[in-house]
């Protein structure tokens, strides 16, 4: 048989090709080049090498940022990943009570995000908020709008409230999908239901816990608008992650150069660390 | 290891069963010696699944009472029972190794190292999985799995009853046979109580020495393979076990003879059917062609490999199959058949007629 060069079909490629230069190479590529160069504006460009990258990473400015934001994403996965799948574990398996609990979990979810920044931003208000007020009248000195800490208290507090639920939800998803043949096989073994969680349940969520830790990190290291609405990166900048840090180069100073590369530093951080969990958490499928 | 009674045992999955079609096990009695090895075999659906539960303990009955070596047990946890389970897929704990896995209930019931040593590796050993001891389990074939699974149950030398609810149903073809001889082995070797399920009839009459054939949540005949072969006590049980199952043909009874199509035929229990609807009953290995005897037509012959099935017809369009075996000689269009008496039975309403030992129902 002869073989026939036909290379029509690259034309089916062409549509994926369109979309992919659209959603992620043009945008990528156009941060690429401003962060190689510098413009006075009037649409003039000097090229600037890797200038702004070394400036960034040599800036104390950016090291305090990249540290709020760890130090946030950091308590915000450890408060949440544990309190979600607890919050997993005791939801009912069947029942009436199963679509309750399931929508009463997807509340939150539901909220638009400046709006849960308006939310919290009200209600824990020290003088007319209910939050606020209650705990001031409690005898404790709260003031997110003056003291670090309260904004960094209220800040983790309202990132629990908005995001446990998706933990919840989907390790509730992987729990229901266990089938009852382990469970039974437990009983039969005479495991008691720390075994059980620990051998069968823990092992079945391995999955979703790393889906959950992954989509977590990337949310909370890039977050951004409850943040803005809530505090606005204060007091001080006692709250100003990087993802505001960042806006205020970019919109505030228009430092194209030095946001764009500080956009690609912040996107490998992102990257790397995504990878780092899925590794570390996938770690044991390879090993026999 | 115990004796298992099974008295008056009746179950529903509704919270208040009112007819007889709610429940999905239907009076059931059984006795069960010590040691024995025990099949329930039915199509899906018939309540063996639902029986098995409930003799385990995952499942409360409804009515009636289990009790293992006399002692009530029904409303015992399947802890307590001390009892083993084998389910259809494989239940492994993926973290642990083979070793941890068949360790596992013997840690949970505080046995100490030493001793928990010496009984993984004797059964580690009995079922060939001396080799991946320290393997993930998670690794393991299906069929490695599943005897882990069958593992962990043996390795408890106190365990009153070893159940297994169709564990081949994911094990490739060409290793079931190995397992299932496997399984066999090891019972006469330990000789446990086991009790396993399956719709399979080759797994449950090679595996075991009695059979339960269930159809509908109600035991139809206990038996060992060649009396369910032999005499089938319900045309079910007929139809149920063998390959092809057993030809009915309507008929009545004169004289002590059962007469079909006008022609007398011997039947063994002819003489015991009185009235209803009969049908005259006989395994396709005992029908042979004939010079004289019933006139039929041969419509179909399929080889299915050392034997030929060959598929008649009677002119009054019931068919019969006969088994030939290979290298006999298949007449074609009009041939008589005749019908071995001591193989040949009468059923009365579907049941042997005649049969005294007809479960109440």
């Amino acid at each position: 048989m002869n073989k026939i060069q036909n290379n029509k079909a690259w034309f089916f490629v062409i549509p994926v090709f369109i979309l992919v230069a659209f959603n992620a190479l043009v945008p990528l590529m156009t941060v690429v080049n401003y962060s190689v160069q510098e413009t006075f504006g009037n649409n003039e460009f000097f090229w600037a090498g890797s200038t702004w990258f070394s400036d960034i990473l040599k800036s104390d400015r950016f090291h305090d940022a990249l540290g709020r934001s760890l130090v946030f994403t950091a308590i915000v996965l450890a408060i949440e990943i544990p309190l979600g799948l607890a919050i997993a574990l005791c939801m009912p398996k069947k029942g009436p009570w199963v679509s309750v609990c399931l929508i009463l979990m997807a509340l939150p979810l539901l909220i638009p995000w400046n709006v849960v920044g308006s939310m919290w931003n009200i209600m824990a208000l020290p003088d007319v908020g209910l939050l606020g007020r209650t705990v001031n009248a409690l005898g404790i000195d709260y003031n997110y709008t003056r003291q670090p800490f309260s904004a960094w208290v209220t800040l983790i507090l309202m990132d629990v409230w908005h995001w446990t639920s998706l933990v919840t939800l989907l390790c509730y998803a992987g729990l229901v999908s266990i089938p009852d043949a382990y469970y039974q096989a437990a009983k039969i073994d005479g495991a008691k239901s720390l075994a059980v969680f620990r051998f069968i349940q823990l092992p079945k969520l391995k999955h979703v816990l790393t889906i959950a830790v992954l989509l977590r990190f990337m949310d909370s290291f890039m977050i951004y608008t409850e943040v803005v609405v809530l505090t606005g990166g204060g007091p001080g900048n006692a709250t100003t992650f990087l993802s505001i840090d960042l806006v205020k180069y970019a919109l505030g100073q228009f430092d194209l150069g030095h946001a764009a590369a500080m956009s690609l530093i912040y996107f490998l951080i992102i990257l790397f660390m995504s990878w780092l969990f899925y590794t570390l958490m996938m770690r044991e499928e390879t090993t026999p | 290891m115990a004796k298992i009674t099974i008295d008056n045992l009746r179950h529903s999955y509704l919270s208040q069963p009112t007819r007889d079609e709610d429940y999905a096990l239907k009076r059931v009695h059984l006795d069960w010696a010590d040691g024995g090895a025990y099949a329930l075999l039915g199509p899906s659906g018939c309540g063996k699944t639902t029986l098995l539960n409930l003799i385990s303990g995952l499942l409360p009955p409804s009515e009636g009472k289990i009790l293992f070596d006399g002692k009530d047990v029904t409303h015992d946890t399947p802890e307590k029972r001390n009892i083993a389970q084998v389910f259809q897929f494989p239940v492994i704990y993926d973290t642990m190794t083979v070793y941890d896995n068949l360790a596992f209930p013997l840690r949970n019931r505080g046995v100490d190292e030493a001793e928990i040593k010496t009984r993984v590796e004797t059964i580690a050993d009995m079922l060939e999985l001396t080799s991946t001891l320290k393997k993930r389990a998670s690794g393991l074939t299906a069929d490695g799995k599943q005897k882990i699974s069958l593992g962990r149950g043996l390795v408890r030398s106190d365990v009153n009853v070893i159940m297994f609810d169709e564990p081949l149903t994911v094990i490739d073809p060409h290793l079931k046979w190995q397992l299932r001889s496997k399984l066999k082995e090891l019972q006469q070797r330990i000789k446990r109580t086991m009790i396993y399920v399956t719709h399979d009839q080759t797994e449950a009459l090679t595996f075991a020495d009695q059979v339960v054939v269930m159809n509908n949540g109600e035991v139809v005949q206990t038996g060992t393979p060649i009396e369910l072969f032999d005499k089938p006590r319900h045309t079910f049980v007929g139809h149920f076990i063998g390959s092809p199952g057993m030809n009915f043909i309507p008929c009545e009874v004169k004289g002590g003879k059962a007469i079909v199509a006008g022609q007398a035929i011997a039947a063994d229990n002819a003489k015991a059917a009185k009235s209803g609807k009969l049908e005259l009953g006989i395994r396709p290995e005992f029908v042979a062609f004939a010079k004289t005897g019933l006139a039929a037509e041969v419509i179909k012959v399929a080889d299915i490999g050392r034997v030929r099935v060959v598929e008649t017809k009677l002119a009054s369009g019931h068919s019969v199959k006969l088994i030939v075996p290979e290298g006999d000689g298949i007449p074609s269009g009009k041939v008589h058949l005749n019908f071995a008496p001591e193989h040949t039975h009468v059923y009365e309403n579907s049941w042997l007629a005649g049969d005294m030992t007809r479960a109440s129902s």
